[in-house]
């Protein structure tokens, strides 16, 4: 188990560069020089071009570039954008409030996701199997900005039950509701997977075993059923995560939650290979570490699952 | 196996912990002493450039610069025309290449430093010389001894630090010298490139980006990046007419549509630009009842042609597709009336009398045919524009106008960016018309011409050369006042249209909106926002 645990640790560095030069490579190849728009209709003076790509070491072959690059970050400097604000600022700022909108949005999916995908996967055929079918199938076809507009114009402005954007701040409370619209669709896919999940170990022999023993009921659901039903909804938990942090720039832009999302959009808009990198970066991070947590759950879920 | 479950238990609170930390830091708490609703919120975009007056050249960091520093002279809300400000006079000589600028001697920076005319020659000197790469360098090519401090060519090193045209008379006055006459060089001078500048900035650049002295109506206090920039009344403001509000905070917003949200439900103070959504019916005039304000801007729309591609070189081609685009129609169903449709290059409120400056700038089918038959072109054409901006529907719209008007192919060709689109103008690479936009960077007829237009001029993409206009507009520029001055570029206009280098097609309108809070809210032409006269109801 150790042993497997620093075997992933290990490959997360081969990973890391692998993904960074990537993005990096990615960036350098968005067509367009980065400083050709600057201006508006007038070209810029060439002096700022020059004194900018030195800054930016633009000259540099790419591989020379991109060295210089992982120095600093290996140093903890994360550059610079062309405006001259810090990236690690950038990221220090939109770090927690993502994280906070990711978890918020997280909870939502696990809670509300897992319980209508137990209600309906016990039951079966009924109408409360019918009604979340239908309202699954209804969340996964309309689009988040809808979701997000319609919460916003709803609840913000006709009720004025939540503010319709969020402050500089953006405490826990304030992102309840974009966090919500977050979910909304990954919220359909977890309840439809548990349903599924259940539905299939309900006839699984441990369960008969079970309920032969005289075990009562939510002993058996609680225990026997949900845990092993649990697998593929902490699988997609677990990346999802990833998502939510990195794919929250619609719902960003609705509510103007000040997250990596639009500082993602807004870099590679501007050419900002330092920024996107940055970011991408330590989002992969997260992808990494949330996947290799989900394959140490599969141990603790199913008994049958061993690393050595 | 038991092993393995127990540190699987481990790593989870461990990762809990991580996450959860990570969460902590993200509240910098909430307004200290200050009274929130002495604060007005006014909207803006993330800086795109370090808050140097020099090296700032897009709205985003425009809007903080402008609060943040006054200027010689500035600009009137309603007619755009140019009043004194730090200026006490700008006296021309004879000629109208030798001005005299005498300022008033009470103004101070916001570090309690005096104003000086040393403060504005040495920020002039930075801004121009070529190894501070400033963005704005160009704006002082027209004073003597700028090619010294800037040579035209890259590789080229200065033979100078300081442009020779600039020379301190006393404490309070200097004397600008340029390489020719320029009748409106005081009407220029309000744009944010010719602002002065504190010794603080010369001593540590560093520190001062960091937290920007000026000399404007209000001081910088704080900056969170993407967040907000805070500032707050300066107490020593030597201005006329002191700022009516106590702290005023520029609030960056991720979307256009969210910042007009928050200032329907009242949560934001100004937005100066209303997004396309609301605009689409009207919808904005009812959402903002009795907040809302429109102002005629200086920007214009246009369709340039490539001349040096030969296919665009008969002027009754371009004369025909000109008439060929129904702009009336465009400015109303696309735009609802938000865009007025363009009589002239030059945007309406710089002219008395639009009437009459361009004969071809009408839609009229007839002639177009009859033009286009006289130019015996039969093949197709096509705009190019960039997809990232808001430009798809009506570019389409214009092709259409065209395609069905002449009865020839015209296809919108659109490029990824505006990046890309600036390169391929760079290279003179353009095989089709293009869409360009130009804000006037100061309030006169004289920039929409001569940066666009003149022989080799630095934004003549199309590389439009015509001895006879660049002849009038050397003649305008040597005129013994602005009136008259005036008078010869509208003439100058005149001849340009005739040549129809580029086809205006709209003069934008500006929208505003604000909450209930605030009352007084101005925009001028340029449409920056009246700080001085911004008031709480």
């Amino acid at each position: 188990m150790g042993r497997y645990v620093a075997r992933r640790l290990l490959q997360l560095i081969p990973v890391f560069i692998g993904t960074t030069f990537l993005i990096y490579l990615l960036v350098w190849a968005l067509p367009g020089d980065p400083f050709a728009g600057k201006c508006g209709e007038r070209p810029c003076p060439e002096s700022f071009v020059a004194v900018m790509r030195e800054k930016f070491n633009m000259d540099d072959p790419l591989f020379i570039q991109y060295g210089k690059y992982l120095l600093n970050l290996l140093q903890g400097d994360f550059g610079e954008t062309f405006s001259g604000t810090s990236v690690g600022t950038l990221i220090s700022n939109a770090y927690p409030v993502t994280i906070r909108l990711a978890l918020i949005a997280l909870l939502f999916e696990a809670l509300i996701g897992v319980i209508a995908g137990i209600l309906t996967g016990l039951r079966g055929r009924g109408f409360m199997d019918n009604l979340v079918l239908v309202s699954t199938l209804f969340l996964i076809a309309i689009p988040t900005f809808v979701t997000g507009y319609l919460v916003q114009t709803v609840f913000g402005l006709q009720l004025g039950w939540i503010a319709p954007t969020v402050s500089g701040n953006a405490s826990w409370g304030e992102l309840l509701a974009p966090g919500f619209v977050l979910a909304s669709v990954s919220m359909a896919y977890v309840a439809r997977l548990t349903r599924t999940s259940i539905a299939e170990n309900k006839r699984a022999d441990f369960v008969r075993t079970a309920v032969a023993k005289g075990q009562p009921q939510h002993r058996v659901v609680g225990v026997h059923l949900l845990r092993n039903s649990a697998i593929p909804v902490v699988t997609f938990l677990g990346t999802d995560l990833g998502a939510l942090m990195g794919g929250a720039i619609v719902t960003e832009g609705i509510f103007n939650i000040n997250g990596i999302g639009g500082l993602v959009f807004r870099s590679i808009a501007r050419q900002e290979g330092t920024t996107v990198t940055g970011v991408v970066v330590l989002l992969v991070i997260v992808y990494l570490v949330m996947n290799l947590l989900v394959d140490l759950l599969y141990a603790v879920l199913d008994p049958r699952i061993r690393y050595d | 196996m038991r092993a393995g479950r127990r540190t699987a238990f481990i790593a989870l609170p461990t990762a809990a912990a991580l996450l959860l930390t990570a969460c902590g830091g993200g509240d910098n708490g909430g307004d200290s002493a200050a009274d929130p609703n002495s604060e007005v919120t006014v909207f803006t975009t993330e800086p795109e450039n370090p808050l140097i007056p020099g090296g700032t050249n897009e709205t985003g960091g425009g809007r903080v610069v402008d609060t943040i520093f006054s200027m010689l002279v500035r600009y009137d809300n309603e007619d755009a025309s140019s009043i004194n400000e730090v200026a006490e006079s700008i006296e021309a000589d004879e000629d109208g290449r030798v001005f005299t600028i005498t300022i008033k001697d009470d103004w101070k920076f916001h570090d309690g430093t005096d104003v000086t005319a040393q403060s504005f020659v040495d920020a002039w000197n930075w801004v121009a010389y070529a190894p501070n790469g400033a963005l704005n360098a160009s704006f002082f090519e027209k004073i003597e001894g700028y090619e010294d401090v800037h040579p035209a060519d890259e590789g080229e090193e200065p033979t100078a630090e300081t442009m020779s045209g600039l020379e301190v008379i006393d404490e309070h006055t200097f004397q600008v010298t340029l390489s020719a006459p320029f009748a409106i060089f005081p009407e220029t001078l309000g744009y944010s490139a010719y602002a002065p500048l504190p010794e603080a900035f010369f001593e540590d650049q560093e520190a001062w980006e960091a937290e920007p002295i000026g000399n404007g109506p209000f001081q910088f206090v704080s900056r969170v990046p993407d967040q907000e920039i805070k500032l707050t009344r300066f107490e020593d403001y030597a201005g006329e007419q002191q700022p009516q509000i106590e702290n005023l905070t520029y609030k960056v917003y991720q979307s256009l549509d969210a910042a007009y949200t928050a200032v329907v439900s009242n949560d934001l103070d100004v937005l100066d630009q209303i997004p396309v959504s609301a605009l689409a019916g009207d919808a904005w005039k009812t959402d903002l009842e009795g907040r809302t304000l429109e102002v005629d801007l200086l920007l214009s729309y246009t369709l340039s042609f490539p001349l040096y591609d030969e296919v665009y070189e008969d002027v009754n081609l371009r004369r025909a597709l000109s008439l060929a685009i129904n702009r009336e129609e465009m400015a109303e169903q696309i735009f609802f009336g938000n865009r007025l449709p363009a009589q002239s290059r030059v945007p309406a409120v710089l002219l008395d009398d639009p009437e009459g400056q361009c004969e071809y700038c009408d839609y009229d089918p007839e002639r177009a045919k009859q033009l286009l038959a006289e130019s015996g072109y039969t093949g197709d054409v096509g705009i190019t524009y960039n997809s990232d901006g808001d430009h798809q529907q009506w570019v389409e719209a214009a092709c259409n106008s065209i395609a069905n008007t002449l009865e020839i192919g015209c296809n919108p060709e659109p490029v990824q960016t505006f990046n890309v689109q600036r390169e391929i103008a760079n290279a003179r690479e353009f095989t089709t018309m293009y869409r360009t936009g130009w804000k006037a960077d100061y309030p006169s007829i004289e920039n929409f011409l001569t940066p666009l237009l003149r022989t080799g001029a630095s934004s003549n993409d199309g590389d439009y050369s015509n001895p006879e206009v660049d002849a009038k507009l050397d003649e305008a520029d040597q005129a013994s006042s602005v009136e008259e001055a005036t008078e010869l570029y509208m003439e100058a206009e005149r001849m340009i249209n005739e040549d129809m280098p580029s086809i205006p097609v709209f003069d934008d309108k500006g929208q505003a909106g604000h909450s209930t809070r605030v009352e007084n809210v101005h925009l001028n032409p340029l449409r920056t926002l009246d700080v001085l006269s911004l008031s709480l109801a």
